[in-house]
């Protein structure tokens, strides 16, 4: 396991920098987090990170057609807000662990 | 009299039909099973059907061989289920009660849900196999195939027997080698997963051997549509992979009378949330839902069906007598690769435990490798066939443990091991 320092706190990380504790988690890190990303949180940016920890807590496994039925955003503008690997990046930036789909 | 009704008689629905049969009190117990035809088919034969390894006729039997004398089977379509109200509508219009409820629909590929897959291409350059339609009509068309770029892709993540897809790109490569075009064939294999599949030592092995087969993986590539006129698919940020041939592997969903009972899972794709343990519905407790038709965070196999089964029928007589919910599914899956040229491999896992190497105990046929590519592997899966109609389907038990053994079984070393140390992570995202 290794630490993240951000804004002064040390945050738990696997090996790919996702966070091992969500509860480190605040929207504070997540700027800084985003930032690292080359990212600008917006509010749109925050709505979906939030739907992401909620789900978690809910156990409910993620997908990026989960996310895209949202009601926040659909699939297209999902990529735009988190360009590249949209599901992997926002939940490193959302403080959760990184979904893998079932075998 | 109490009712009890099944909903789907396919892999899932028969098996439960046959153990009810020998375990329900029929002076106290009518079963009814419901399914839209007669026509029982082999879906795991479907893979075999494009490359004329079996016959379209291998894999179709009625579904009425397979029930105990004096079922009662109605042929019609599941409207919608009132759970508040214990009743069941037919399209027919006919309605029916019943004390206790399993539902078997299954998953069904859905190609509309994406836009340009039923364009003019359809059936004529595009393909499915996942259908026995699809698969047949896939069968004359590479009988006259002169090669070009064939593209296997997946439309979602989850579908049914997820290796499936894996097993059609290892046959593809045998298949144009044995017609000595391989050469003339370009194979890409384009998927929204990371990797070739999903858990970390399985992707390994199964991506060194794409490679060795020279079987090109996109990975991270989510299709939004299909260009019918430029012979394309398109990914939603953009990304572009060119098709002569393109088999898809299109969206699964649940029954469309999951929708209507209001049972959907949030993503819209038509799975019933289940109680992954007991496999009790989680807003109904006298309704109980099984095989491809719940959103448990496992394969969706005839394997894991028939393991699901045995939890299942102590649960219902437990449930039935008025005691708790005792037996649990803990995810059990066991399924082969077939990976051409007469081998195969095995993986075996659950909710907990990724598919790990090593050799699997199996009765007669004996230590079967896993994540290997063997002979007796091939050998397996081709009994499979017979072991689904004569075994599976009649509820009887099979020679493998319902809950998996770690039996053979080499744990990874320390450092592969990291995510056993954070079962946070694997708990989650199952
Ligand atoms: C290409 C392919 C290869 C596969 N290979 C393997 C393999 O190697 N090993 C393995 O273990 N599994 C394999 N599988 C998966 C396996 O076939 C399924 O997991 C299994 O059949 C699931 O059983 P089920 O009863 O849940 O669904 P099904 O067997 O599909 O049965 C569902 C039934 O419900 C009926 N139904 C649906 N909606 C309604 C309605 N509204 N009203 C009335 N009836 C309805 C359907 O007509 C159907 O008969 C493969 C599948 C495919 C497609």
């Amino acid at each position: 396991m290794d630490t993240l320092t951000i804004n002064k706190s040390a945050i738990k990380v696997n090996e790919e920098g996702y966070f091992t504790d969500p509860s480190q988690w605040n929207e504070d890190i997540a700027v800084e987090m985003a930032k690292q990303q080359n990212i600008d949180l917006s509010e749109k940016h925050f709505e979906v990170l939030h739907f992401l920890r909620n789900k978690y807590a809910e156990e409910v496994p993620l997908t990026i057609r989960k996310v895209g039925k949202s009601g926040i955003v659909d699939i297209k503008e999902f990529y735009k807000l988190f360009p590249g690997g949209p599901l992997k990046i926002s939940s490193k930036i959302a403080g959760i662990p990184k979904p893998v789909s079932c075998v | 009299m109490k009712k009890l009704l099944i909903l789907g008689a396919g892999t899932a629905g028969t098996m439960m039909l046959n153990k009810l049969d020998k375990k329900l009190d029929k002076k106290e117990w009518e079963i009814t099973i419901i399914d839209k035809d007669d026509t029982h088919y082999y879906q795991p034969g479907f893979l075999f059907i494009p490359f004329g390894i079996y016959k379209p006729k291998d894999v179709v039997k009625s579904r009425k061989e397979f029930f105990p004398a004096g079922t009662h089977f109605i042929i019609d379509e599941v409207d919608k289920i009132n759970g508040d109200d214990n009743k069941v509508i037919l399209k027919s219009g006919e309605v029916l009660t019943y004390d206790v409820l399993i539902v078997a629909t299954g998953t069904t590929p859905v190609p509309s849900e994406t836009e340009g897959l039923m364009g003019p291409l359809w059936y004529k350059d595009i393909f499915d196999f996942y259908t026995f339609e699809g698969a047949s009509l896939l069968a004359k068309k590479l009988e006259n195939w002169k090669g070009g770029k064939l593209v296997i892709n997946l439309a979602e993540t989850t579908i049914k027997c997820p290796v499936a897809p894996l097993e059609f790109a290892f046959l593809a490569d045998a298949y144009f080698t044995e017609k000595g075009i391989r050469d003339k064939v370009e194979i890409n294999y384009v998927t929204p997963l990371s990797g070739a599949f999903t858990k970390p030592i399985a992707t390994k092995m199964l991506s060194q051997l794409m490679e060795k087969k020279n079987i090109h993986v996109v990975p991270d590539f989510y299709l939004e549509h299909v260009d019918n006129d430029l012979k394309k698919i398109v990914s939603y940020d953009g990304m572009e992979v060119e098709f002569d041939l393109l088999v898809s592997i299109p969206t699964n969903m649940g029954a469309d009378m999951v929708a209507n009972s209001n049972m959907s899972d949030e993503d819209d794709l038509n799975f019933i949330p289940t109680n992954k343990e007991t496999l009790q519905h989680k807003q109904h407790e006298n309704i109980f839902v099984i095989g491809d038709a719940t959103n448990l965070p496992t394969s969706k196999a005839g394997s894991v069906t028939h393991f699901e089964g045995e939890i299942l029928i102590e649960n219902i007589l437990s449930f039935i007598n008025g005691k708790p919910l005792e037996a649990k599914f803990d995810g059990h899956a066991n399924c082969f690769i077939e990976t051409g040229f007469g081998k195969a491999a095995l993986i075996d896992f659950n909710y907990t435990t990724e598919p790990l190497p090593g050799q699997f105990p199996i009765p007669v046929l004996g230590p079967m490798g896993l994540l290997k590519e063997t002979r007796i592997n091939h050998m397996g899966k081709l009994a499979f066939k017979w072991i689904y109609w004569h075994m599976l389907l009649t509820g009887k038990s099979l020679p493998v443990s319902t809950n998996m053994s770690m039996t053979g079984k080499k744990a990874p070393k320390k450092e592969e091991n990291k995510e056993k140390e954070e079962p946070q992570q694997e708990e989650v995202l199952l």
